[in-house]
């Protein structure tokens, strides 16, 4: 199954633990991981469910490419890193 | 009494002293921008805006001061409707996005509403609960009346809801300062809205669209509990009272050192007493001369006369910001913070003031609890 995992300053803020989840795109898998920890979406997400403009998510070493729809597809072996973009801070 | 300040690098608490001064205490969020606080005196609690760089804006309430918290809700905008016209910003010809940006302005309903809370937001949208923060609903008449198509930013890339002013005879009736989008009024709790405000003047304009009340940048807009139809602004282009709850603007041109600025406060039992913390116009936003002044008005407006016994008189560079001034329910007690760091009080209704600190981060909202 992919695994999902968020930078560390987040657990200051809000629980974020990482987690194994379900899915074939990044959205889903996202989405997995929220459902266990739901005030984490707003965290990651915008209102409208975008990536926010100042995270980065890594998918198997590389920045996911659809920033808006997150359709990237996944692999069973997947990693997702969800991380700061350092702009914004 | 308990000072409450909203700096960039956290909240930071200080508390009276039984010899009349202050001392700071305890710092709490700390390293996240605190741009808003609401000391909700219905029922004592006390909410905080977050402001996260990275991972968006975010609501903490606490029910005992500041010493616990937990996160609330933050109002979200809904999902944008497949095939929705964009509101344009009438300068950039640029889409207004449907994201929160800031929270920019947090009030309580009247006090025959328990648990209402109003929040103003950056990129203009308007939202309440009923619920202490729990669930936030968008006030969908404000974000879709097609006035909203001439608002623009005024300091920020978007425009955003600053001041929200519940009239105290009736919860129903609600004033907003957009900036920038002049000053709005609901008389049925949100239902509907006007755009009222004629006698404005704004000088960032051509001529021929300088008195449009559309197209003001009120910086921020205040009333009290005794005389609400006396409406305080500091404007982006001078001091305005308005007698008549907003609907009329009478332009105060007497003040001394200067008419731009951010902040207002007003004496809640007296609406002729008001405070204003006077810039440079308009680009340029440090004293006037280097001097520190804090003014004030008690006639009206008629007069104002700077304050400057305890603020620094040379090679000052301090700004208060529009949430940065604020009086305590006594009319005596005042306290402004910059965007320096610097925070003072006064315990003589603005005649002489006491630097708390110089220490502190970048000061964005000042509130008395």
């Amino acid at each position: 199954m992919p695994t999902v995992e968020f930078t560390a300053n987040l657990a200051r803020q809000t629980a974020s633990a990482a987690c194994e989840v379900s899915g074939d795109t990044v959205r889903e898998a996202l989405l997995a991981a929220f459902e266990r920890q739901p005030q984490l979406q707003g965290y990651i997400l915008d209102d409208q469910g975008a990536l926010r403009t100042h995270v980065v998510v890594f998918l198997d070493g590389q920045t996911l490419r659809d920033r808006k729809k997150l359709s990237d597809p996944v692999s069973p072996n997947s990693e997702i890193f969800v991380m700061q973009a350092l702009s914004g801070g | 009494m308990k000072l409450y300040l909203g700096t960039r690098k956290g909240l930071i608490e200080a508390e009276s002293t039984p010899d009349g001064g202050w001392r700071l205490g305890r710092a709490s969020f700390l390293g996240v921008h605190v741009p808003m606080l609401l000391p909700d005196a219905r029922d004592g609690t006390l909410y905080a805006v977050l402001e996260h760089g990275h991972f968006g804006t975010k609501l903490q309430a606490s029910r005992d001061g500041g010493a616990t918290w937990e996160e609330r809700a933050s109002p979200a905008y809904p999902p944008k409707p497949e095939g929705a016209t964009e509101v344009l910003c009438p300068m950039r010809q640029v889409p207004v996005p449907w994201n929160l940006e800031k929270i920019w302005s947090l009030e309580t309903g009247g006090a025959d509403q328990p648990g209402v809370l109003w929040c103003g937001t950056i990129p203009g949208g308007l939202f309440r609960s009923e619920d202490h923060g729990a669930t936030w609903s968008l006030v969908e008449s404000l974000w879709q009346h097609p006035k909203r198509a001439k608002w623009f930013g005024g300091g920020y890339d978007w425009p955003g809801i600053h001041s929200i002013l519940v009239d105290p005879r009736d919860s129903q009736r609600v004033l907003l300062g957009i900036s920038c989008g002049g000053v709005w009024e609901t008389a049925d709790g949100g239902a509907s809205w006007e755009c009222i405000g004629a006698g404005q003047q704004a000088d960032y304009m051509p001529p021929e669209l300088a008195g449009d009340p559309d197209v003001q940048d009120p910086h921020r807009i205040v009333r009290n509990g005794a005389q609400p139809d006396v409406v305080w602004m500091q404007h982006h282009s001078g001091i305005f009272r308005s007698g008549d709850a907003g609907k009329n603007w009478e332009r105060l041109r007497t003040a001394d050192p200067g008419d731009f600025g951010f902040a207002v406060a007003v004496h809640p039992a007296d609406a002729a007493t008001a405070w204003f913390v006077p810039g440079i116009k308009d680009e340029l936003r440090v004293p006037v001369d280097g001097a520190l002044s804090v003014m004030r008005t008690r006639d009206g407006g008629r007069s104002f006369t700077p304050a400057r016994e305890g603020l620094p008189q040379e090679h000052a560079y301090h700004l208060a910001y529009r949430h940065g001034l604020a009086v305590a329910e006594d009319g005596r007690t005042l306290a402004f913070g910059t965007t320096t760091g610097s925070v003072w009080t006064s315990a003589d209704g603005g005649e002489s003031w006491q630097r708390l600190s110089a220490e502190l981060p970048p000061v964005y909202c000042v509130r008395f609890g």
